[in-house]
């Protein structure tokens, strides 16, 4: 029987230590799994976590000429990041506000699509300032479709879980379905693919020769704005009250009605943004297909930042290796890709558990007694 | 229309199974996300078994108890060790599929027998009625079962009361002297065993094979019809039948000829979920009764 | 000293970020699967060609493979992680790898890629896809001759022209020995959901259909057939132990043939761009053996595969009138291939919604 003794104050040292302690839980869990499957246990883990580390040291040190090459697989972690951050920093405040969207997936869809309806709307030649309305329109396609849970919530007590995870089923059969007809491309032998977007409509990259573009920026200013707001702002103070005892916050005259509104619109809108940023940059076109799984794995984010807006970058950073890693995985070490599930299962558990230690000291006791 | 009910019925079972344990994980006050993860097991430790034994009896056990033991860990880390437990069901569900693919590689390609129909004589072809709800697999009429009994245990035994002062309000549940603790991982592990027994029915009856991802999904509805039926169990098999019934139409309909793209009618099934719980959300009553108000939230024991 | 140190830091660093180097397989061939190879369909028959390049060359190459690859912004990088560590051939085996294929291919211009069902080519890119549709009008042929209401059930998965033509091919040979066949249509909207393949099976079956016939990946509505004892025709494998007393024959995509091929140009120094679209003549389209039907179907089913094989006949063979009553080929013409390419209408005798 495990017991938990409350500390009496969060430890810091533990806050920091709790990721070193669950990685290396994983370390020593993952190299038994690599070791089963035949593989050598520290070579394999060194290729699944530490090779972007690495070819980052090394664009770091090598002379000019010999280290760019060396910045891609850096780069891609960071792309692959961008999109989970941005919908895992909305969320950690939409949590904080103890209102549960779990379709983001479905937000960052309809992002894509109303994003998509702009840049496939528009006149040829557009120029590079209709990202501007191409990303407020993804913004405001996902905030629209965050508003109908929130809606249903507010009015007629509907569940916000439910109803937001239904929607994400029929935003998926919505752009199939604009991918094949209205959206489709007319010279595209048929395939369900709309037309590739315009110049003016792709992210702007920042370093040559890499995927890595504007979105990093707007994933690290939507976090710090975040965390300013809900630290320093009243409309945070607001969240979190509400969030943490509503009967308090309506005593406060606080409305909770109004923090719903404003926790799903937050982050449905930014999960709207991130389709809208990450069809532009990577896929430049829509297709039926647009990784909106992201949407379920930033809710992991959003814990692993310990909902905290800029936690949530953190959090982005370790699923993208851990994403990457897998991939290497199958490439270097010829693991098959149910291998690196089990894995990145792994890693999640212990972070998750881990955490527990920052407020509690656990002790095992004998069973029988509560 | 005939064979639509009778598919109605079998399509229906694997939701209806994975939705009661869901049903009792959540009345006792725990949401576990982690339901595709947990069928998927089920599914190919079932078909393992199955087929290395050649008894789908066992097969069915070991589906169960592959949920079962997947619920354990989401217990370990979701109720003793209070992490958040919709990001915790999340991880089992990534876990599940990679471990359920790792499992089942040497099976890909492998056929079965699917399980054995029953046959009533004369009363399974005398009517239609009798041609529609007679002449299933034996796991049909487990999941109806399992529904009686969830729905006796939770509204006429001791044991079903603690379930629910548990799930409405742990720190009075605790007060009044329950192991809150205690039957939370019972409860979850009851859900992950039925979650297992679902995944099972899907590789040794309803498609006797197995092939990665094949729940495809349905984890994901029965989470949505526990709601849709406000957490009540003799809901949750008329859910689990409408559910069933929509997803039908959206082959039968082209059969018919319904003029209506397909995309749409896959899209029914959740819109039909999102209207039937506005309806009964809007009665405040329907809901409080019968919701667990203590859902997802995490308890410690003080003393 | 310390920038010494470094630099040998950094070399070690160096050595163990570049994998495997200097081994001894001539040459590296990576995969990049779209689907599990646990599918038992479109992804295991590509891995089944690579397992027969591997037992083909033996030590002389090395594969690599990655599955379950999203045809989004994944497959980009996991065609540069492969051409970046050294593999020197690659098959992305599916139509959305077609862009980020041509850009990686840009950026690592010794390293040859192979695109399989896509229409773009550059110098190191080729294409290649087969003729599945010749391997339809042979199990249409049968079906034409099987059926006893007349009525063939199509499970299809989504309108794409690829499927649209088998639909088509099927539904024509059919009629050809069998003018009452109609053919109704079930779209699934998905490669591969087993239990939806197996309702999809059921509810054709309900409305009459005795042959099933299927272009989706799991062998369920095979089985689905087999346990209602109706008639139905394998995908992409040989099914026959899912449904071994219905089971009249299957397509089986064999790139085996393919990959050995363009393996050996590469080793042998004459690899170069082409596109190449080959059908039961090469042997990428294969029939299996030939069950469960009497003696006359199976002698008319062998004769279409070889005429077609031969060329004598061509499935797609004018007049050939669109559902609307259009005329698509005239009398005698044969469909080219860029109007097979593109194929978005229904022959006559097609029942069921197309998407536009």
């Amino acid at each position: 029987m495990i017991l938990l003794d409350p500390r009496p104050q969060p430890s810091r040292a533990l806050a920091l230590l709790s990721p070193v302690i669950a990685i290396v839980l994983t370390l020593v869990a993952g190299g038994i799994l690599m070791a089963a499957m035949g593989k050598d246990p520290v070579e394999a883990l060194s290729i699944y976590f530490f090779q972007p580390f690495k070819e980052f040291w090394l664009w770091l040190t090598l002379p000019p000429g010999e280290a760019e090459m060396w910045l891609y697989t850096p780069s891609e972690v960071v792309v692959k990041a961008i999109p989970l951050a941005l919908i895992g920093a909305g969320l950690a405040v939409c949590f904080r506000a103890n209102v549960w969207n779990i379709g983001a997936a479905g937000q960052y869809t309809l992002g894509a699509i109303t994003g998509g309806w702009i840049a496939l709307s528009a006149p040829d030649g557009a120029s590079g300032i209709w990202l501007v309305p191409y990303l407020a329109a993804g913004a405001l396609g996902g905030m629209a479709w965050a508003a109908i849970p929130a809606l249903l919530r507010v009015r007629f007590n509907a569940n916000e879980i439910l109803v937001s995870l239904m929607l994400t089923y029929v935003a998926a059969q919505l752009l199939d379905w604009l991918v094949r007809g209205p959206f489709k491309d007319p010279a595209g032998f048929g395939f369900p693919e709309s037309k590739e977007f315009q110049d003016g409509f792709i992210m702007p990259v920042l370093v040559g020769g890499t995927r890595l573009h504007l979105g990093a920026v707007l994933a690290i200013v939507a976090a710090v704005a975040l965390w300013l707001m809900m630290t320093r702002t009243m409309k945070g103070f607001q969240v979190r009250v509400i969030g943490a005892a509503p009967r308090a916050g309506a005593f406060a005259g606080f409305s909770q009605d109004r923090t719903i509104w404003f926790a799903l619109l937050l982050s449905g809108g930014l999960a709207g943004l991130a389709g809208a940023v990450e069809v532009s940059a990577t896929v430049q076109q829509l297709q039926p297909q647009i990784s909106a799984e992201y949407g379920f794995v930033a809710i992991i984010v959003a814990f692993l930042g310990r909902l905290n807006p800029i936690g949530a970058l953190f959090g982005a950073l370790i699923l993208a290796v851990s994403y990457i890693g897998g991939e290497n995985a199958q490439i270097m070490l010829k693991l098959p890709k149910a291998v690196t599930g089990i894995f990145q299962g792994m890693l999640l558990f212990f972070l998750l558990a881990c955490d527990t230690l920052i407020h509690y000291r656990i002790r095992l006791a004998a069973p029988g007694r509560a | 229309m005939e064979n639509f009910f009778f598919q109605m019925i079998i399509a229906a079972t694997p939701l209806l199974l994975a939705a009661i344990g869901e049903l009792v994980t959540e009345r006792s006050g725990v949401l576990n996300l982690g339901v595709e993860g947990m069928m998927l097991m089920g599914a190919v430790s079932a078909f393992a078994v199955a087929n290395s034994t050649g008894s789908s009896t066992l097969g069915i056990v070991a589906g169960a108890g592959a949920g079962l033991l997947m619920a354990l860990i989401f217990c370990v880390i979701a109720l003793s060790l209070l992490a958040n437990q919709a990001a915790t069901g999340l991880a089992l569900t990534i876990f599940g599929i990679g471990a359920s693919g790792l499992i089942g590689q040497g099976f890909v390609g492998v056929a079965l027998e699917p399980l054995a129909k029953l046959s009533v004589p004369f009363l399974s072809d005398a009517t239609m009625l009798g041609r529609i709800l007679l002449g299933h697999d034996v796991m049909v009429y487990l999941a109806l079962a399992l529904a009686a009994g969830v729905a006796w245990f939770l509204y006429s035994t001791r044991g079903g009361l603690a379930l629910r002062a548990v799930g409405d309000n742990h720190d009075s549940g605790h007060a009044l002297g329950y192991n809150v603790i205690g039957i939370r991982y019972l409860a979850t592990m009851f859900g992950g065993a039925c979650a297992g027994l679902g995944g099972a029915y899907l590789s040794l009856a309803y498609t006797p094979m197995w092939a990665e991802n094949m729940t495809a999904g349905r984890g994901w509805i029965a989470l949505a019809l526990v709601v849709f039926a406000t957490w009540r169990p003799w809901r949750v098999v008329a859910g689990a039948y409408l559910f069933a019934a929509v997803t039908q139409l959206q082959f039968y309909g082209q059969d018919w000829g319904l003029p209506v793209a397909s995309q749409f009618l896959a899209m029914a099934p959740y819109v039909a979920t999102i209207l039937a719980l506005v309806i009964i959300s809007r009665d405040v009553n329907l809901t409080k009764a019968n919701a667990p108000a203590c859902i997802g939230r995490p308890f410690r024991a003080e003393r | 000293m310390i920038r010494k140190l470094a630099l040998a830091a950094v070399a070690m660093l160096m050595a163990a970020a570049t994998p495997m180097m200097g081994q001894a397989a001539e040459l590296k061939v990576g995969f990049v699967y779209v689907g599990p190879i646990g599918d038992f369909g479109w992804t295991y028959q590509h891995d089944q060609g690579r397992l027969a390049i591997e037992k083909e060359f033996g030590d002389r190459i090395e594969t690599t493979f990655v599955e379950s690859v999203p045809e989004g912004p994944d497959a980009e990088r996991v065609i540069r992680q492969l051409a970046a560590s050294g593999h020197g051939l690659i098959f992305t085996t599916s139509f959305g790898y077609m862009d980020p294929t041509l850009k990686i291919a840009k950026m690592f211009p010794d390293v040859k890629f192979e695109h399989a069902t896509g229409y773009k080519r550059s110098d190191n890119v080729s294409t290649y896809s087969a003729r599945f549709y010749e391997g339809r009008a042979v199990i249409g042929t049968i079906a034409g001759m099987m059926t006893k209401t007349n009525k063939i059930g199509y499970i299809a998965s989504v309108p794409i022209p690829e499927v649209v033509r088998g639909i088509n091919a099927a539904t024509l040979a059919a009629r050809k020995v069998n003018p009452d066949v109609t053919t109704q249509v079930i779209w699934v909207n998905s490669w591969y959901d087993p239990g939806k393949e197996a309702d999809a099976a059921k509810a054709l079956m309900s409305n009459g259909a005795d042959i099933i016939m299927q272009h989706t990946d799991s062998p369920a509505g095979l089985q689905a057939a087999e346990n209602a004892g109706v008639f139905a025709f394998g995908q992409a494998s040989d099914m026959i132990q899912f449904a071994p007393t219905k089971q009249l024959t299957a397509i089986i995509d064999d790139w085996a043939p393919y990959y050995v091929e363009r393996t050996r140009a590469v080793l042998d120094g004459a690899w170069a761009s082409q596109d190449s679209w080959k059908g039961i003549a090469a042997g990428e389209v294969v029939m299996a053996p030939y069950t469960n039907m009497p003696d006359d179907v199976k002698a008319a089913a062998e004769k279409v595969a070889a005429d077609v094989a031969s060329g004598a006949v061509h499935p797609f063979t004018g007049p050939i009138k669109d559902r609307d009553g259009t005329e698509r080929i005239a009398a005698d013409a044969v469909a080219d291939d860029g109007m097979m390419l593109g194929m978005d209408w229904f022959v006559e005798g097609v029942e069921g919604d197309l998407p536009k």
